[in-house]
């Protein structure tokens, strides 16, 4: 059965049944204002439910009922006739909700006969005749004693009250919300308890207790999840409002919306459930407002008439994930970029540098709203740092991706219940520290000599991990318990948001399941802290707030870098405007740049390891020989001391770049402004207000290895077909060209979509399309469309180039025709891409 | 501040802190304990001495002597706790000793001097004039609201 259904039939028949306590009294003293005022309540509930159930034979019942009883309510006299035809109403009441508890449905049939005498009793009019009912008459003499009716005497319609009763409490039973709130405070306690318990056996090994306390422990979890679980409720319940809500919004706005609700069984603690309901209300409300487009412009940008809000909800890991996505018009990036200004949240220079993603997360800053008209749906700019300060209040993250044309997708993500959260205990200068579980997705352990070595650039301190640049905040500092002079000690990597970093701790304990217990008031203004608790031994210690934590990547490490895109993994191509350039010197004075996700490795190289060969400066390194290379003739390696350079790996291989200082990564716009005809030079960018030299590292790489390029075989060589390369970027075009040139094709490059259209147009040979998936104007994906639409080029290979390849991005391609997909800097996995495109064709011909 | 209405008598627990002598109406100190084991919390405000577990109660540990400005206590001297609990949560002013509990008659009490020191005068709720020493009654709720004056540090 129905849930909303089930939940109705338990509330009503419990209802009805006190009611019925009332109803001998209320033929003794028809004018007892607080009998009259419950039953009331009773049609009044029974007729407001049975709107959303869409039980109308109930509904028209009941109103006629309330308006009679709002009639006594209000001071009409209450007759003889009125109490029978009240009680014979009731007694219809009950038989329809036996009926639906059976079948599910109401059934057949009207009740014309109550509703006209109920209707001429609320009007005033004297009852026409006494009601014909049979239940009313048959309903026994009120017996002295109004607690228990004469059971023994019990008529069979009774009986079956009893027994539909029963079998309605053998569904469920109703627990006030406080019980189970106190219990689980219990169980937290309990849990407490038994973590001290534990800590004591823990110090000493041969205790009697060892085995009792082994099953304490056993029965307490067992308890606590048992406990936790009638707190879960299914996600649907905060769903609930939310059709009728799309549904008077879609009225109001004039636009055709529909509703997905997907996973709505998935279960959440209430106290949870509670704190995301508003939230979730506010999303969709905004979805329905901003998202979704007017009828005439879904048209004229060749969507669906009608509009789709999708929400979904399912577990995963110790969390539970939330999407609200809506197939709109997308976020106003232009929009909220000239709003940021106006508010005055950021510089122009500032803006320039921030990526899509960046700029989307200002919709979560305070009164700022996006809307040209404010309409009474949203619009005020109060909400969406409302809603995202509520999710992170319960532990929760928000993120937002979207897509212009294509609409929005806000992903939450919560935890299961805020009262017990399984944590790690590490220490950092000298005191102990909680960091939730959840937001901690690894430990490292870093020191000089090992693997893990904690660099700096400049000032901010970073960690290499699987050759990914992770910047560390120190614990100790950003606590403010001291300095940290040593470059040792465990990094716990956490994400916050979709920031990724590590936390620098001195120690790591163990992990234990903490109880969360409330911040006082005089410390809520710490960000850094999401809560205290105390421990198995008895002490207090703070529980670490990895968002506010992750403030102090702000304030220590250089504004961009600390948005470095790799770690994201799960973040969409973001890549759009900026690139995380690194900045170095080398032979002149003008800084040097080169986007920092073509470098594989940065290296401090003992000068004495370096040694000469025919000429060559070569160094070993992993386990090879690496050619160094100066980047210019005024570049020279330094004969003693540590030479830093830039590794470039590809296909097994390496090469250093040979230069004088690192000096920086930044976040920035790539505008070659000054193209350079100078080999190994791209052109000049300005940086961060310096003109800047980017470097062609393409130039580098075979002046290494001769072959570098040569690696495809001969046979793919003679073929010479045409690839086109799209791209916005000049860096990547001129990346890419020698690359696909080297392996045998001839390459012609566009520098935009409507350039690649145009050299289409023409009758030059093409056999294979490389394109940007993500270019101003027209992207990627339009291209695609736009080339199948065209007869003659219409089954032309494309493969697609992506800065971050998601199955999103994948499963749209396939719609558009995409033959391939691959990551931008993947350049082996391109070559062979194109190879085994060009050998379809081979095979096609 | 509740009164006695027929004798005009109140109750006070008093104690010291830097050789002031204090008072608190009794009805709003919960319990006298010896704080141990505290927890220091970084980036609180400087009265915040910590927090420490009273019971399997989280106690917000104030300073008094820090709070109102009345310097550092000696080394090695222990303090003790006043508990007081307000609007659900808990706290303990911590001072140097506690003392004995004063009967004392509301039209005794006299107010601030005009020249008490500007931090004093903020939590004082008046004076009573002992023998021998003045006993300073503290408002409690303004001792507890940390404003902007204190959290700032």
């Amino acid at each position: 059965m129905d849930d909303l259904l089930r939940v109705f039939l338990t509330e009503t028949t419990e209802s009805l049944n006190l009611v019925d306590a009332e109803l001998f009294r209320f033929e003794q003293e028809p004018n007892n204002g607080k009998i009259l005022a419950n039953i009331f309540r009773l049609v009044h509930t029974i007729k407001g439910t049975c709107g959303f159930l869409a039980l109308p034979r109930l509904e028209t019942l009941a109103h006629a009922a309330e308006n009679v009883m709002g009639k006594f309510r209000d001071g009409m006299p209450v007759t003889a006739e009125a109490v029978s035809l009240i009680l014979a109403t009731i007694d219809r009441i009950k038989a329809i909700l036996e009926a639906i508890d059976a079948s599910e449905r109401e059934p057949e049939g009207d009740d014309v006969d109550l509703i006209e005498q109920l209707g001429h009793m609320s009007r005033g009019e004297a009852a026409a005749a006494k009601p014909a009912m049979a239940p009313a008459e048959k309903r026994p003499e009120p017996p002295k004693n109004p607690q228990k009716p004469d059971k023994p005497d019990k008529t069979p319609p009774e009986r079956t009250e009893d027994e539909r009763g029963e079998r309605l409490a053998n569904h469920s039973i109703r627990v006030n919300v406080d019980t189970l709130d106190r219990l689980m405070t219990t169980v937290s306690e309990l849990v407490l308890t038994r973590n001290q318990l534990l800590e004591i056996v823990r110090r000493n090994e041969e205790s009697d207790f060892k085995v009792p306390l082994q099953r304490l422990s056993n029965v307490t979890a067992e308890l606590q999840e048992g406990v936790m679980k009638t707190r879960m409720q299914p996600i649907g319940n905060a769903w609930q409002k939310l059709p009728r809500i799309v549904r008077d919004l879609s009225a109001e706005l004039d636009k055709d919306i529909e509703l997905e609700m997907r996973g709505a069984d998935t279960e959440l603690d209430r106290q949870v459930l509670e704190l995301v309901k508003d939230p979730l209300t506010h999303l969709v409300r905004n979805c329905a407002d901003h998202g979704i487009e007017r009828l005439a412009e879904r048209l004229a940008a060749g969507k669906t008439a009608k509009g789709t809000i999708r929400l979904s909800a399912w577990h995963q890991g110790g969390h539970i994930i939330i999407e609200i996505s809506d197939n709109g018009r997308g976020l106003d990036l232009a929009g909220i970029r000239a709003k940021a200004i106006e508010n005055g949240l950021v510089s122009d220079a500032d803006l320039a540098a921030k990526s899509d993603a960046e700029i989307c997360n200002f919709i979560f800053m305070p009164g700022f709203s996006t809307a040209t008209h404010v309409t009474n749906i949203s619009g005020r700019g109060v909400g969406m740092d409302v809603v995202r300060s509520n999710i992170e209040q319960i532990g929760g993250t928000i993120d937002l991706k979207t897509a212009a044309g294509l609409g929005t997708t806000f992903t939450i993500k919560i935890p299961l219940t805020l009262a017990i959260v399984p944590s790690l205990i590490v220490e950092a200068g000298g005191e102990r520290f909680a960091i939730p579980q959840l937001s901690v997705l690894e430990l490292v352990r870093a020191d000089n000599g090992g693997e893990h070595r904690i660099e700096r650039i400049k000032d901010a301190p970073v960690l290499r991990l699987r050759n990914k640049l992770l910047p560390l905040i120190r614990l100790k500092e950003v606590l403010c318990l001291g300095e940290c002079d040593n470059e040792a000690g465990f990094v716990v990597v956490m994400q916050a948001g979709n920031q990724v970093f590590g936390a620098v701790v001195d120690g790591v304990f163990h992990t234990e399941e903490i109880v969360i217990k409330p911040m006082s008031s005089k410390l809520r203004h710490i960000p850094a802290f999401s809560g205290t608790t105390i421990l198995g031994d008895g002490s207090v210690i703070m529980i670490i707030d990895p968002n506010g934590v992750a403030q102090a990547l702000g304030r220590v490490v250089t504004a961009g870098y600390a948005d470095r895109p790799e770690m994201e993994s799960d973040e969409e191509d973001n890549e759009g405007d900026t690139v995380s350039l690194l900045v170095f010197r080398a032979g002149s004075q003008h800084p040097k740049a080169v986007p920092l996700s073509l470098v594989t490795r940065l290296e401090e190289i003992d000068c004495r390891k370096i040694e000469v060969s025919d000429g060559r400066h070569l160094v070993q390194y992993r386990n090879q020989l690496m050619p160094l290379l100066p980047i210019d003739s005024e570049t020279h390696v330094k004969k003693e001391g540590a030479q830093p350079i830039l590794v470039f790996s590809d296909q097994g291989r390496s090469l250093g770049l040979v230069v004088d200082e690192i000096v920086d990564i930044v976040e920035s716009r790539l505008d070659i402004e000054v193209a350079s005809d100078r080999p190994g030079l791209l052109g000049f960018a300005v940086i961060k207000g310096t003109t800047t030299e980017i470097i062609d590292v393409g130039h580098f790489l075979p002046q290494a290895f001769e072959d570098w390029f040569r690696r495809p075989d001969a046979s793919t060589m003679r073929q010479a077909r045409t690839v086109l390369l799209v791209d916005d970027s000049i860096f990547f075009r001129e990346l890419l060209t020698p690359l696909i040139k080297a392996a045998g094709y001839r390459v012609v490059a566009a520098a935009s979509a409507a350039e690649a259209l145009a050299a289409l147009k023409s009758d030059g040979r093409f056999d294979l399309i490389v394109t940007d998936t993500d270019m101003p104007e027209m992207d990627g994906f339009v291209l695609a469309e736009a080339v199948r639409a065209m007869p003659s080029r219409a089954t032309l290979p494309i493969i697609a180039l992506a800065a971050m390849v998601s199955a999103e991005a994948i499963e749209r391609g396939r719609v558009v025709g995409f033959h391939d997909f691959v990551a931008k800097f993947d350049r082996t996995g391109l070559i062979a891409a194109i190879k085994e495109q060009s050998a379809d064709l081979n095979r096609a011909a | 501040m509740t009164m006695n209405d027929s004798t005009g008598l109140n109750d006070y627990v008093t104690f010291t802190t830097a050789g002031q002598m204090f008072g608190l109406p009794i009805e709003r100190v919960q319990d006298v304990f010896k704080p141990t084991r505290i927890t220091r919390v970084p980036l609180a405000g400087a009265e915040i001495a910590g927090v420490l577990n009273l019971r399997g109660r989280i106690v917000t540990a104030i300073e008094l002597r820090t709070r109102l400005g009345l310097g550092a206590r000696g080394g090695g001297q222990v303090p003790m706790a006043i508990g007081i609990e307000l609007r659900g949560e808990s706290f303990g002013l911590l001072v140097d000793a506690v003392g004995e509990v004063l009967k004392l008659s509301d039209d005794e009490r006299e107010a601030n001097p005009i020249n008490l020191d500007r931090n004093l005068g903020r939590v004082s709720a008046g004076v009573y004039r002992l023998d021998g020493q003045l006993l300073v009654i503290l408002d409690i709720d303004r001792v507890l609201d940390l404003g902007a004056e204190a959290v700032a540090a």
